[in-house]
């Protein structure tokens, strides 16, 4: 699936001295297509987690549409939307995101149980030896490093086997071994025909990547 | 949905100090309502009882025993007591115009010892004009009393021999009556030859409760009931004026003095049930939105895998369902822990008639407070967490870990 943002822009409410209203996002034209790994890099609050959040369905944007294929999705009622997201949308938000009440097992498997999908534990053993955790599926997340918490968000990303996978600094507090190991990770998904859009402040992510842009000031421009 | 159930489960399971805090939040609901209830119904039935127990329109006693207050003590509270007058007072009550049927009773305090058994009230009546004890003695046994036969109230425990001794005289036990939640379980019944060859035995062995009236001549009480057609309070009024030394009261006032206590106990009871469950649901709102706060990272990771609003709701809900009935659950039980043991300490604290409702009554009453505690939990949960359920998701997720 192709996901094409036009003329995305984004503005917060932010208490200021001038005008409150703070343009964080501005005009931005973000095309993705399967089988490519897109990165994008910035400084911090340049705007990449905005854009990120609009692609995926989870900010609505100020003005501007995101297609996938030929669906805008922000036409869609929630409930629809959450449906397509969980269907074709793999995310891994930024930070730490494993839900501390379920194992590592249930956590890949949430996206898929959520709307009673048919994945099944091996489905998810694959994922998680994948991703190299298979031995800890019984853990409970609070035990877990920063790196294999990392790891998890990427199998649990693509248990419904999405189109379209977006991964905002899934590298983000990592040591150099396993930063390349989730790059890696990024990049054999993005060969096998997924769409990955890979937000990050990593130097070595160009080598992984087809296409690098730069995020500045809202402005997203070619690196 | 079948998901969203399991994982609200295990949330409750992994998180469990504060699932217990929540718990127990809404056991204490569910306690005071159902509680409250109970005790509130028993008065009334309690109440209700009394006032049928009573039978008479109208009670005649001796002034000494109204200046003594014993007649409440005996037929409320069950302290044995005694007072006599002579039978020409009844003989003269019977007579007054709008009278339709007097009935002589007859008291005699057990003594503790040992020509009795046990220390309790002895009610004598009168088989041919008796209208309101053997009403009472038909509910549970349909054979009429013979002489030294006795039936005894519902607190009173029957010896395995069925026999009891009260002054010398050794009475056959023939049944048990149902409970009114007043004085009159703690009593024995007889027919009035048998109290008479009692009260005669009493005076023989040297106890002095006559005061100057033969014990074969003595009346305790007239039951009256009026004449159709003839007011209450006239007959009343009536024999207080013509019949001296005697004290004639309607029952009426006798239970309003009663139903005015139980207002009073009702009303606080109901003050208190209202107070916890103000102080109650502000707190479970207050710890609804709190967690829901704390969960707004949580809530925003489901989104990201596509959890609907609907689904995030429908988690809260299913949370709050399973804390609300495990907690009511448990405070029903808890109450009934309290209520049913110590039913009698609770009737003599509040020194009203007090009798518990049926079994249906109290399934009924153990529904409706786990029903509305579930209820409360669900409303609460539903008003705090409705502003972390809309957030945009992107707005949450974008500061780090
Ligand atoms: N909810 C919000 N309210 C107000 N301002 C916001 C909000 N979210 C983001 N911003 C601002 O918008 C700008 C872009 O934020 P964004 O999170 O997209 O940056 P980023 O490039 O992802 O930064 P980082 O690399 O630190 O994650 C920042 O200046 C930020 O302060
Ligand atoms: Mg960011």
């Amino acid at each position: 699936m192709k996901i094409n943002g036009k003329d995305l822009s984004r503005t917060y409410y932010r208490r200021s001295e001038g005008s409150n209203i703070f343009t964080a996002v501005k005009d931005v034209n973000i095309e993705l297509s399967p089988g490519e790994l897109l990165e994008i890099t910035g400084r911090s609050g340049s705007g990449k987690s905005t854009v990120l959040n609009m692609l995926a369905g989870l900010l609505t944007p100020s003005s501007g549409t995101v297609l996938y294929d030929d669906l805008d999705i922000y036409g869609l009622e929630d409930k629809e939307r959450s449906a397509f997201r969980n269907e074709h949308t793999g995310v891994i938000p930024q930070g730490q995101t494993a839900l501390s009440s379920i194992t590592v097992l249930e956590n890949v498997l949430l996206p898929a149980r959520l709307y009673n999908r048919e994945a099944s534990e091996d489905d998810a053993m694959e994922l998680l030896s994948f991703v190299g955790i298979e031995g800890l599926k019984d853990v409970y997340p609070d035990q877990l490093s920063g790196g294999e918490m990392r790891r998890l968000s990427i199998a649990r990303a693509l248990i419904n086997r999405p189109s379209v996978l977006l991964a905002d600094e899934p590298t983000g507090d990592l040591d150099d071994e396993n930063t390349k190991v989730v790059l890696s990770l990024l990049r054999n998904t993005a060969d096998k025909g997924t769409a990955v859009l890979l937000v990050t402040h990593e130097e070595d992510a160009r080598e992984y990547a087809d296409r690098v842009l730069k995020m500045n000031g809202g402005i997203l421009k070619e690196y | 949905m079948n998901f969203i159930k399991s994982l609200s489960f295990k949330n409750l399971k992994r998180k469990p100090g504060r699932t217990i805090a929540l718990v127990l939040l809404s056991a204490f609901l569910a306690f005071s309502v159902f509680g409250g209830s109970v005790v509130v119904l028993s008065l009334r039935n309690g109440l209700k009882s009394y006032e049928a127990r009573l039978g008479a329109d109208i009670v005649v006693i001796p002034n000494q025993a109204r200046s003594k207050g014993t007649l409440d003590s005996i037929l409320l509270q069950g302290i044995p007591g005694y007072f006599y007058m002579d039978n020409a007072y009844y003989e003269k009550i019977k007579e007054r115009e709008g009278v339709d049927i007097a009935s002589p009773q007859f008291f005699l305090a057990s003594a503790s010892s040992g020509c009795c058994s046990v220390p309790v009230q002895i009610i004598g009546f009168d088989p041919e004009t008796d209208f309101s004890i053997q009403p009472w003695i038909q509910e549970s046994y349909k054979d009429t009393i013979s002489d030294n036969d006795i039936v005894v109230g519902s607190n009173i425990t029957i010896p395995v021999n069925k026999k009891l001794t009260f002054y010398d005289l050794e009475c056959d036990v023939v049944s048990k009556l149902s409970p009114t939640g007043t004085g009159l379980d703690n009593a024995v019944y007889a027919n009035m030859d048998t109290i008479k060859q009692m009260m005669q035995n009493a005076s023989d062995l040297g106890f002095d409760y006559f005061e100057g009236t033969s014990p074969d001549s003595a009346v305790s009480a007239v039951m009256i009931k009026v004449e159709d057609g003839y007011s209450i309070e006239d007959v009343n009024n009536d024999i207080n004026i013509h019949v001296r030394r005697v004290t004639s009261t309607p029952a009426r006032s006798m239970i309003s003095g009663i139903a005015g206590g139980l207002e009073g106990v009702s009303g606080t009871i109901t003050v208190i049930v209202v107070l916890v469950w103000i102080l109650g649901i502000i707190i479970l709102i207050v710890a609804f939105a709190m967690i829901s706060n704390e969960r707004t990272k949580e809530f925003a990771i489901l989104r990201t895998m596509g959890a609907s609003r609907k689904m995030l709701s429908g988690l809260l809900k299913w949370e709050s369902f399973l804390i609300g009935l495990a907690g009511s659950v448990a405070g029903v039980l808890l109450a009934s822990l309290v209520i049913f043991p110590f039913a009698g300490i609770i009737r003599n604290k509040l020194d009203l008639p007090y009798l518990l409702p049926g079994i249906g009554t109290i399934i009924l009453l153990a529904l409706g407070a786990v029903i509305i505690s579930v209820g409360a939990g669900l409303i609460a949960s539903r008003i705090s967490s409705s502003r972390t359920v809309k957030n945009e998701t992107g707005l949450i997720l974008r500061e780090g870990a």
